[in-house]
Order: structure tokens, then C-alpha cells, then sequence
């Protein structure tokens, strides 16, 4: 189902289903579930197979200018070591990967716990499209137009108390599921973290989907975190845990190379990975005689997040 | 073996060997739908840089395997994957400062100096030049018994291509750990060797036998 989509020109979810098939998909699906509710979660097409459309609106305002990378590139070249460490393995091994049922539990210092299925995480929140710069901390980087809504939003529901200065995130444990869960490779689940005011920053995107349809699983299915000025690594897939903490997390990469990768990881041309360079990138799908470009602070996205960092040692706290 | 089965048999292996660089060449221009998917770039350097190992560790395949099969026919390729592991490591030094830093000789240049995983590739880069001119029979004779102690260099550059293959990956060391354990048997074979004839006359210094 899946078409080849051009690099040059953008094309915005309307694009993707004719409206007819689109309305007419709908109502099929619809006509199949009893539940008033549930009807009106599918309008928006959540709950169904990767590569369905959602209801999308773009957000210009957090969305850049440059052409996305295609489809095929983002959705085959990705790093989710829990489907194997190849570049192209998630796109093989996790196709049979089941995201639904899907629950959320959220805990910690916040007044509102509990575990929740994905559908009443979700249904409060209007989606957004943002494309976004991707930049790995291997030096390499993309642009992808990703759906979802702020993580501020989804946060708030569950009044995170003063005790709170972080959120921790965990990525689902099922070694039968994730091939590369039943290997040492790293401390498994996969856990990340940001700081409260990170997390509540307009950017920090929960993602849902890609190229206005439902994420692919490779892409961490079915709810993941995107912080676009931070190394990729902090972008968490396939989320079932949010804990509000008092105390800094120990995140994966952290805690499997500490000199390598820190708590932070925000993109930083002028701390250098100790093994290579990351005052460059190479840009996917870009001419093979013109692929490197500079790297630029914060991802780009300086100018709204740059004061969170005022005063400290980025040098230290990389 | 006559003479032209053995010439037949040498041209096979010899286009065999260009297998990865034919495959890389279709791929990066996609002829029949070859793709090197979403990181051609990337895709050429890890090609590159593992068949200069592979072909590394072939060549040093080659005195064990004489010596398991008790026939020489093995030495008498011996000098071409050797020379096919100088090829690929060239290709993998080209496609790193042409595609991957887009031909900016100053960041390839401060990458060699401040990154010791590139500045033990490159040193076992420089290293294999020597052995690739002094590869013919012409050399070989008028170098005598000191072809055999420069040519002994093969040992080093595969240790610091291993090396430099370990540091060089993120995480997953599975696949530098594989060459890592193929090099210690192939140097272990050889010390073994030289352990058990130690005290005995010190072999001749028939290049054959090296």
C-alpha cells in the first residue's frame, strides 16, 4: 500500500485517500464497532493498522520549511535495537508487532494513576502535523513529517504535583515480541527521561504518526516521544510507562557508555561524541557528492529552547 | 593441475573477488533495481571496510590451509587476495573522504588526528602500501629473505583493522568480535607453529614457506 513518495514536493495527508475511499473506509470501520465513542475515535483513525490515514492539520509554525525524506527512507532506516541493530532490521522484524490492546500506566508524583488503554490516552487530543529535523548522534539526520500533540498536553491530565521534576519513560518489555529484548546489546526496557520544563516545552511531541498516517511499527508504534533539538536516541518508542520522578533518570545510553552519551543529549556542534565528530551531519537522501552539511545548535531550534538551558555547562551536561 | 585449468581457476576467483565493488557500482547507479537503501553511503563504506578485512584474514588463510591439505595450490592465490584486501581498503579510505565527508580534506585531516579508531585505520591503510608494491615476483626476488620480514606486516594491519572495526561501531560488537576470534585462530595457528619448532633449524627463506 505503500507509495513511493516524491522528495522534492511535500504532500499533506489529504493527498494520501481520496476523500471518497477515505469517508467510505470510515464508515465500513465504523459500521463494525456498536460504541458511539469508539466510533468517533475511529473517525480519526486511530486504532487501526499502520498506513492508515489520520485526521491531520499541519502546524506551520513548528514545521520546517525543507522538503521531508521519503516515506521509504524513514520508515527503513531506523535505529530500534529492540527489532536488531541493523538499520533495516526494525522495518523486517517488527511488522508483526501488535499495538493493540495497548495501555499506558502512569504514575509517580502526579495525583491521577492509573493504567489506561491507549484509545483514552489518546481521545482528548487534536493531532498536529510537525515536520520536524531529525538528528542521530551518529551523525547523520532527516526531515520527517511526524503527527501527534504536545506532551504538555497529555502530562497536565494527570496533575503532575511539586514533587515532580522529571518524567521517566519506559518502552514495552516482551523479549517474545522484540527479538532484540532477549539479547544483552542494552539494559532492557528502554528507558529515557527528560527534565519537567523539557517535557512541558511546546516542541516535545507524543507521536502517533508519519506522513499523516499511523505510525509503522519500526517507527515505534504505537505512541513514541520526538524531542527534535535532541539526539534521536531520546526519542522513546513504543511507550508504556510514564512516571513522574523527583530525581534524574538513569537512561539507557547513559547508563551503557556514561562517557558517550548523556541525561541531555541535546544536539550540540560543539561537543564532540568522543569517538567522532558531530560538528557535521550526512543527510539522508541528499546527492552521494553532497551529503555533509553543519550541524547546527539545539537542532535548529535554538530560538525556543535555548533558554532552558541559561547558565549551564553544556560542555558538562552534554 | 595443468597450467590452463589453473589459469581458468584464477581468472573465476579473480571476478568472484570484484563481486562486492560490481555490486556496489550497480547499486549506487540502481540499475536493476540493486538498492543500497536509505544510507547508500553508509552502505559503501561498511561494504568496503569488511571485504578489506575478509580479504585480510583469506589471505592469511592460506600457509594454514597448505599446511591442513599438504598442496600448495592455496599460495598461489595468496598474492591476489592480499592485493584484494589493499583494493577494498582503498575503496573504503575513497568512498569515506569523497561521499562521506564530501571531500573536505581539512575534517578528514582532524578526524585522522583526534579520533584514534580512524587514526589506526589509516595507519594500517599506510601500512598495506608497502606490501601492495612490493607484491611482485620481480620484488619478491630482489628483496630476498627481507620481503619475507616486511611482508610479515600483514599481521599487524589485520590486528589493527580489527581494532579499528571494534571502536569504530556504536554498540553491537557482534560482528567485529567475529573477526576479532578469526584473527586470534588464524595468529594463534602461526605461533603454535613456531612454538612447537622452536630449537629446530630455522626454516629457509623460500617465501613460499613464510
Amino acid at each position: 500500500m505503500t507509495k513511493p513518495w516524491s522528495q522534492s514536493k511535500f504532500i499533506v495527508p489529504s493527498d494520501i485517500t481520496p476523500e471518497d475511499k477515505f469517508l467510505s473506509r470510515r464508515a465500513l470501520l465504523g459500521g463494525g464497532l456498536g460504541m458511539a465513542a469508539a466510533f468517533a475515535f475511529e473517525r480519526r483513525g486511530f486504532g487501526q493498522d499502520a498506513n492508515a490515514a489520520l485526521v491531520v492539520t499541519r502546524n506551520a509554525q513548528y514545521s520546517v520549511a525543507e522538503a521531508p525524506n521519503s516515506f521509504k527512507d524513514i520508515s527503513t532506516y531506523n535505529n530500534y535495537y529492540e527489532f536488531g541493530t541493523g538499520k533495516s532490521d526494525p522495518s523486517e522484524n517488527a511488522q508483526q508487532f501488535r499495538t493493540r490492546p495497548w495501555s499506558v500506566t502512569i504514575d509517580g508524583e502526579c495525583d491521577v494513576k492509573g493504567t489506561f488503554s491507549l484509545e483514552d490516552i489518546l481521545k482528548p487530543h487534536a493531532l498536529e502535523e510537525r515536520v520536524y529535523r531529525m538528528r542521530c548522534v551518529e551523525a547523520w539526520s532527516m526531515i520527517v513529517p511526524w503527527v501527534g500533540f504536545p506532551l504538555a498536553d497529555l502530562l497536565k491530565r494527570f496533575k503532575p504535583t511539586s514533587n515532580a521534576k522529571f518524567v521517566e519513560f519506559k518502552t514495552l518489555l516482551d523479549p517474545k515480541q522484540m527479538p532484540g529484548e532477549r539479547g544483552s546489546v542494552l539494559d532492557w526496557p528502554y528507558t529515557e527521561g527528560l527534565r519537567m520544563d523539557e517535557a512541558m516545552n511546546p516542541l516535545t511531541l507524543m507521536t502517533v504518526g508519519l506522513y499523516g498516517k499511523v505510525l509503522p511499527n519500526q517507527n515505534g508504534a504505537p505512541f513514541r516521544l520526538i524531542v527534535p533539538w535532541k539526539y534521536g536516541f531520546k526519542g522513546i518508542k513504543a511507550i508504556n510507562h510514564i512516571r513522574f520522578v523527583a530525581s534524574q533518570p538513569v537512561t539507557t545510553w547513559a547508563r551503557s557508555a556514561p562517557s558517550e552519551y548523556g541525561f541531555y543529549a541535546n544536539v550540540n556542534p560543539a561537543v564532540d561524541h568522543p569517538r567522532w565528530s558531530q560538528a557535521s551531519e550526512r543527510h539522508i537522501g541528499a546527492s552521494l557528492f553532497d551529503q555533509r552539511r553543519p550541524t547546527l545548535p539545539f537542532n535548529g531550534y535554538g530560538k525556543e529552547v535555548a533558554g532552558l538551558y541559561t547558565g549551564m555547562n553544556l560542555k558538562t551536561y552534554f | 593441475m595443468t597450467a590452463k585449468i589453473r589459469s581458468l581457476l584464477k581468472a573465476a576467483v579473480f571476478v568472484a573477488c570484484l563481486g562486492p565493488a560490481i555490486y556496489l557500482l550497480v547499486g549506487a547507479f540502481g540499475l536493476w533495481s540493486v538498492s543500497l537503501g536509505a544510507d547508500p553511503v553508509h552502505t559503501m563504506l561498511h561494504t568496503c571496510g569488511n571485504w578489506a578485512l575478509k580479504f585480510l584474514l583469506i589471505t592469511l588463510c592460506m600457509t594454514p590451509l597448505r599446511d591442513l591439505t599438504h598442496t600448495t595450490i592455496w599460495l598461489r592465490f595468496r598474492r591476489m587476495f592480499g592485493l584484494f584486501a589493499f583494493f577494498y581498503a582503498m575503496l573504503h579510505l575513497a568512498v569515506y573522504i569523497i561521499f562521506d565527508q564530501s571531500g573536505h580534506l581539512e575534517t578528514v585531516w582532524q578526524d585522522i588526528i583526534k579520533r584514534p579508531y580512524i587514526t589506526i585505520g589509516m595507519l594500517a591503510l599506510l601500512l598495506l602500501v608497502p606490501l601492495a608494491v612490493t607484491s611482485t615476483a620481480a620484488m619478491q626476488r630482489r628483496l630476498r629473505h627481507r620481503w619475507i620480514l616486511l611482508h610479515r606486516l600483514i599481521y599487524l594491519i589485520a590486528v589493527l583493522g580489527v581494532w579499528h572495526y571494534w571502536w569504530g561501531v556504536k554498540k553491537d560488537i557482534f560482528e567485529p568480535l567475529l573477526f576479532a576470534c578469526a584473527l586470534a585462530v588464524l595468529l594463534g595457528y602461526r605461533l603454535y607453529k613456531r612454538l612447537r619448532s622452536s630449537g629446530k633449524v630455522r626454516e629457509s627463506t623460500d617465501p613460499i614457506r613464510a
